[in-house]
């Protein structure tokens, strides 16, 4: 098994035994279940499509915010409670080290987005969706976890304190998404910069009606790995500082 | 084992360690022994692989630390000042995951895990939750994790640390079984624990190796360092006593320092260890010998003169 499976594998293990995974799942569901409700399938008649769409984009949003909070203690913890000297001390390179921990973090938040699927099936009851639509949605949702993960990795490599880690990753998640609402204000060039770099508006809005373009896929893609590359230049900094 | 050249690292504009140059043979057992904010635990980072220097060269079995830290960090075990431990994980758990970070094969990690329970007498915790563990055992689970992949240097940042006197004695005890296996390399403002488990000393003040070398060679350096104490009992005040001791050759000085119960405490300083002498002197000049020792104050005394350039009040 790689250090990097290794250092995954405990981790996601410390999100199934602690209480703080089980808290951030519990309150995504709770919260995602209750916009649906009122939001999506409530009001008036609607498209199934509609519905699912609405689905997907309140799901979104919760997924960029427990993001966050899943990924603030992936490094930040270890440094608080002096543990990080533990992989730093190991014949494992710092990108095994972020790569690691960003893997369990996008796992556990995939395991709590597939607990998510009982409500566009719920659809199903009283409409028709279309398999293609939910894997589009699903494939967005993952696609913007990771890019949010990655961003939280980040964040939690920079900061000393979870509660830090969570404000920066939180403060940078949210100028990616407040980009989209600069493109309303701006001209071009800087329009299409702005819309290019918004994580939500432009890139996922297609995921979200079903659509998956390629141009997309790679953004998100882009994004994870920049992110990362920060991170683990970050855990690479440190060992001079 | 250990060849450090001209080490150096600075913190912004403070320089926390400047030109170290020491070397460590293999099987040595080496104190690091220092005041806090000397540059003990920094240069320990450094040759664990956590930190890279400034400048300088680290060199551990021939390889440098710099050009492959991951080739030298397989023959390394690190315990940091406050042990690496993830409490919600069991004893064994612990130890498993760390042999297969450290590159032990899937095959070998049950017996790895076993040998290094067994070395620092936990085996018994096997599948105890490391935070029901008490201080002591959490320090012991610390070593075990240096241990665990057969690593030929150990280093040991203050290993005594936070621990009562009966855990600090289990602990050296732990410390001096490993000798011969390993090369260690201990840092400690704990005197006694630097004086009853290291080989060699090296003193550091202010990010600089000031003098190294035994406990007896920095002794003999400067100038006894301490003194010999011994206790007598005599009759009519130490006058006596003190005419025998003044008389020896190689005795410096030789002092009263209290008489309660019909023993008097007497303090001898000389250059070398004239205990055999003294001891005969006394008994053949027909003074009873109720106690002879060196003087408690001799490392300390060593220490502060190094460290701080001032002997410990008497």
């Amino acid at each position: 098994m790689s250090p990097t499976t290794l250092i995954a594998r405990r981790e996601l293990g410390t999100y199934l035994r602690s209480m703080t995974g089980y808290v951030i799942a519990a309150i995504l569901l709770l919260v995602d279940g209750l916009l649906f409700n009122i939001f999506a399938i409530g009001g008036d008649d609607k498209l199934s499509a509609v519905v699912l769409a609405q689905f997907f984009f309140y799901t979104s949003g919760l997924t960029m915010i427990a993001s966050v909070f899943i990924s603030m203690r992936l490094v930040a913890e270890e440094r608080q409670t002096g543990t990080l000297v533990l992989l730093t001390s190991s014949p494992v390179t710092d990108g095994q080290i972020i790569v690691g921990k960003f893997l369990s973090g996008f796992v556990f938040l995939a395991l709590v987005l597939a607990l998510s699927v009982f409500m566009p099936l719920l659809i199903l009851v009283n409409g028709k969706i279309s398999v293609g639509h939910l894997a589009a949605g699903y494939l967005g949702l993952l696609l913007l976890g990771a890019s949010a993960t990655a961003i939280g990795t980040l964040g939690s490599a920079l900061a000393r304190t979870q509660v830090l880690a969570a404000i920066f990753s939180g403060c940078m998640v949210t100028a990616m998404v407040l980009c989209w609402m600069l493109v309303q204000v701006t001209e071009r060039p800087f329009k299409d910069v702005f819309a290019n770099l918004a994580i939500h508006g432009k890139h996922f809005i297609p995921f979200q009606q079903g659509a998956i373009h390629l141009r997309d896929v790679v953004y998100y893609l882009m994004v994870t790995l920049v992110a990362l590359f920060a991170a683990i230049r970050v855990m690479e900094a440190r060992r001079w500082r | 084992m250990i060849q450090v050249n001209g080490l150096t690292k600075y913190y912004g504009e403070h320089a926390a360690i400047r030109d170290l140059t020491f070397a460590i043979d293999k099987g040595e057992v080496i104190g690091f022994l220092g005041l806090n904010g000397a540059g003990k635990s920094t240069t320990l980072k450094i040759l664990g692989c956590v930190l890279l220097p400034t400048a300088g060269s680290v060199t551990v079995d021939g390889i440098d630390i710099a050009r492959d830290p991951h080739e030298v960090r397989r023959r390394i075990g690190f315990l940091p000042d406050h042990p690496p431990l993830y409490t919600e994980m069991t004893v064994g758990r612990y130890l498993a995951f760390v042999a297969r970070l450290r590159g032990v094969p899937a095959a070998e990690t049950s017996a790895r895990v076993t040998e290094a329970e067994t070395k620092t007498s936990i085996r018994d915790m096997d599948d105890e939750l490391i935070s029901s563990l008490s201080h002591g055992f959490r320090q012991r689970v610390g070593v075990a994790q240096a241990l665990v992949h057969r690593p030929k240097l150990v280093i040991m940042d203050e290993p005594t640390s936070g621990l009562d006197p009966l855990q600090t004695v289990e602990m050296r005890k732990t410390i001096r079984a490993l000798q011969g296996e390993h090369t260690i390399l201990l840092s400690s403002h704990i005197l006694s624990e630097i004086s009853q488990t290291c080989d060699r000393l090296l003193i550091i003040r202010d990010g600089e190796i000031i003098d190294q070398g035994s406990e007896e060679d920095l002794a003999r350096r400067l100038g006894g360092g301490g003194g010999i104490a011994i206790e007598v009992d005599v009759a009519g005040g130490p006058d006596s006593a003190l005419a025998i001791l003044t008389q020896l050759p190689g005795v410096a000085r030789a002092v009263a320092i209290k008489q309660a119960a019909g023993v008097t405490s007497l303090r001898v300083e000389s250059k070398a260890d004239l205990r055999a002498q003294i001891a005969r002197a006394l008994v053949m000049g027909g003074i009873d010998l109720v106690r002879i020792d060196r003087s408690t104050g001799r490392l300390e005394n060593i220490f502060l003169q190094l460290t701080q350039g001032k002997d410990l009040p008497q």
